[in-house]
């Protein structure tokens, strides 16, 4: 496995990150078998998967939390071997998990610098450089568009889509070359869910590659460049741009026929709805034996 | 592409505008330290009082303020460290045994094989850090919570030392010859005094210092606070989770040996039994402190300043010549109120949601 390849000549032509045919078990749980999954530079692959298809699971191999038990994985087509979080960190591969990123007890600076602060001063006189910390957060989080006045805030008190953003940003300001999210817009509402996506286009246009992992195929059908579909732990193909669409995304992922019924029901509530027919619901109150001012 | 960056990058940052100023007073306000600072005035203020009341005025004195400072710096000097230990997620239960393991080092080095004082009390230094790496070992380990862990070695050690104790010395209360303390060339760091001003209280305020500067100015203070946020993420930032919990836990080790050289050298004696009850007190001034039971938040000079009022309570209380018996509904009362301030001011100050 170890072909020493002259430098590439472009970026994109090796994979900046690859798995190649993983498998992960727990106990008698397949947890994930056989997958492969690459990420090249300035590109966004998409990680579609229904909950419990094994989606954390691969990440948290190519993050360097488990270590696969079978195949392995590759960086810049070297194979490599993650046995620590650390060790991913080292090697460009930054993940920044749903809610698990940030300390919301801690301000917006020392959050930005955990485990990788900044200090002045020498031997037992080191210290950290909180002005430092607090000027680069700064302007970091300006950078990537949100403008915080006060870096002593604790991130308690940002909203979930500035605190994905801080995370983020602290990514690539620790030179990160491949940023995994972890679904990321999953807790989000519109809005918010759009600046977490538009990071992720800038990202991948900044050249970094950017895995992006979400059951949402609204939210990855735009952004994604290739996509990579996981079912009950195994690989259930990975396709190009422009080769799928929403229906064919939802019944490859599993959950196209249980969507299909419920497209059909709602067009039929929808229809009656239009017809001024009574829909036939069951009255709210009565049925639970509540009394009828509960309702209000 | 239906996602266009068009002006997204360099917007004039729409989410600031739910930033409103906020005064210097609730700045000051959302520091964890705050309430425990009115808390401290407000238990001044309240015994002050009595003492007027009853007629007594050695509460404000300066004699009485010494008094109550020394209270104060025996749970202060082990404060700091459960604090930090707090902070960063852990309990550490076993601290008042490992202060009468620590004193009971002294003692039996001094007396029965007959070294001199420093040596008893760096070997009671040496050992009793020692159970602190084991105590964070164990907790680190197992990944049993830290309330169990230190529970079970509370009483392994308590246990151990009486035992052991007996067994070497046929009594469990150990006098030193005050002429070896007198003529020992580091004794004096423990016991010096001036009138009512003792050493103790220096060391209270050189760990509280000590403690506050590990925790705001340095990496390791960083990481302390991630860790106790939240272990996994901190572990995934590279944050070498199991390194600090240990070190804090031999922390509180340290500052109980610290403690116990500070009784032993000052009553010439040491006792198996003592320390009992510091596990708690010192809890207690964390919390008065503001730090928060499930870690990742607090303050050491909020936990000093805990202390200051548990001991302005305890002597307050006697000096008020009300009976010594409602010490511990003070206490009470105090944690309860401290409690319910430090979260009513989290909220509304620190703009958590």
């Amino acid at each position: 496995m170890q072909a020493m390849q002259p430098a590439p000549a472009a970026a994109g032509d090796v994979p900046l990150l690859e798995a190649r045919n993983v498998s992960k078990y727990f106990g008698a749980v397949v947890a994930i078998e056989g997958v492969s999954l690459e990420v090249r530079a300035g590109q966004i692959n998409c990680l579609l998967g229904d909950n419990g298809a094994g989606k954390s699971t691969l990440i948290k191999m190519l993050s360097g939390v488990h270590t696969p038990d079978e195949g392995s994985l590759a960086v810049e087509g070297q194979e490599v071997r993650f046995n620590a979080p650390r060790d991913a960190l080292d090697a460009g591969i930054a993940t920044v998990y749903q809610d698990l990123s940030v300390m919301p007890l801690m301000s917006i600076s020392r959050n930005f610098f955990l485990g990788n602060e900044p200090t002045k001063g020498f031997g037992p006189f080191k210290r950290f450089d909180s002005a430092k910390a607090a000027r680069v957060a700064r302007e970091e989080m300006k950078n990537i568009g949100i403008d915080v006045r006060d870096t002593d805030q604790l991130v308690g008190t940002l909203s979930g889509g500035e605190r994905q953003t801080l995370a983020i940003a602290r990514a690539e300001y620790f030179g990160a070359r491949v940023l995994i999210l972890d679904e990321p817009t999953s807790a989000l509402g519109v809005k918010e869910s759009a600046i977490v996506l538009r990071h992720a286009i800038s990202a991948r246009n900044r050249g970094l590659g950017v895995i992006f992992i979400t059951h949402n195929v609204q939210h990855a059908l735009p952004i994604g460049d290739t996509f990579t579909i996981l079912t009950r732990g195994r690989s259930g193909g990975t396709y190009k741009r422009g080769e799928l669409d929403v229906e064919e995304l939802h019944r490859l992922m599993g959950g196209g026929s249980e969507l299909e019924e419920l497209q059909t029901d709602l067009e039929m509530l929808a229809r009656r709805e239009a017809l001024g027919v009574e829909v036939p619901t069951v009255p709210i109150g009565e049925s639970e034996g509540l009394g009828p001012d509960d309702g209000m | 592409m239906t996602l266009t960056q068009a002006s997204g990058a360099t917007d004039p940052a729409p989410p600031s505008d739910r930033l409103r100023r906020v005064s210097v007073t609730s700045r000051l306000l959302g520091r964890p330290a705050a309430g425990a600072l009115i808390i401290t005035v407000i238990v001044w203020v309240f015994f002050a009082m009595l003492s007027l009341a009853v007629g007594a005025d050695v509460f404000y004195s300066a004699e009485g303020t010494l008094i109550y400072l020394d209270v104060a710096a025996q749970v202060g000097i082990v404060g700091t460290a459960v604090a930090l230990l707090m902070i960063a997620g852990e309990f550490d239960l076993s601290i008042g045994s490992l202060i009468g393991f620590a004193g009971i080092v002294i003692g039996i080095c001094v007396t029965t094989y007959g070294m001199p004082v420093w040596a008893g009390i760096l070997i009671s230094l040496v050992l009793t850090t020692l159970l602190g790496v084991i105590n964070g070992f164990i907790v680190v380990r197992t990944g049993l919570p830290s309330f169990i862990v230190t529970l079970a070695t509370l009483f392994i050690i308590r246990g151990a030392t009486q035992a052991l104790t007996a067994q070497i010395t046929q009594i469990t209360y150990i006098p030193i010859a005050p002429d070896k303390i007198a003529s020992d060339p580091i004794a004096g760091l423990f016991n010096w005094s001036i009138g009512n001003f003792k050493v103790s209280i220096l060391w209270w305020i050189l760990l509280a210092a000590i403690g506050a500067y590990i925790l705001g100015r340095t990496r390791f203070g960083n990481w302390i606070t991630g860790v106790g946020g939240s272990p996994s993420a901190a572990r995934n930032l590279g944050v070498p989770v199991a390194r600090v919990k240990i070190m804090l836990f031999a922390g509180t080790a340290f500052s109980a040996a610290i403690l116990a050289a500070v009784q032993s050298m000052t009553f010439f004696s040491s006792d198996v039994l003592r320390g009992q009850g510091y596990e708690l007190r010192a809890i207690t001034t964390a919390v008065i402190g503001g730090c928060l039971l499930t870690g990742g938040y607090g303050s050491v000079a909020g936990a000093a300043i805990g202390a200051l009022a548990l001991g302005m309570a305890q002597i307050g209380i006697v000096f008020a010549s009300v009976n010594a018996d409602w010490y511990l509904v003070a206490l009470g009362t105090l944690l309860l109120v401290a409690v319910v301030l430090n979260n009513w001011i989290r909220r509304r100050f620190a703009g958590l949601r």
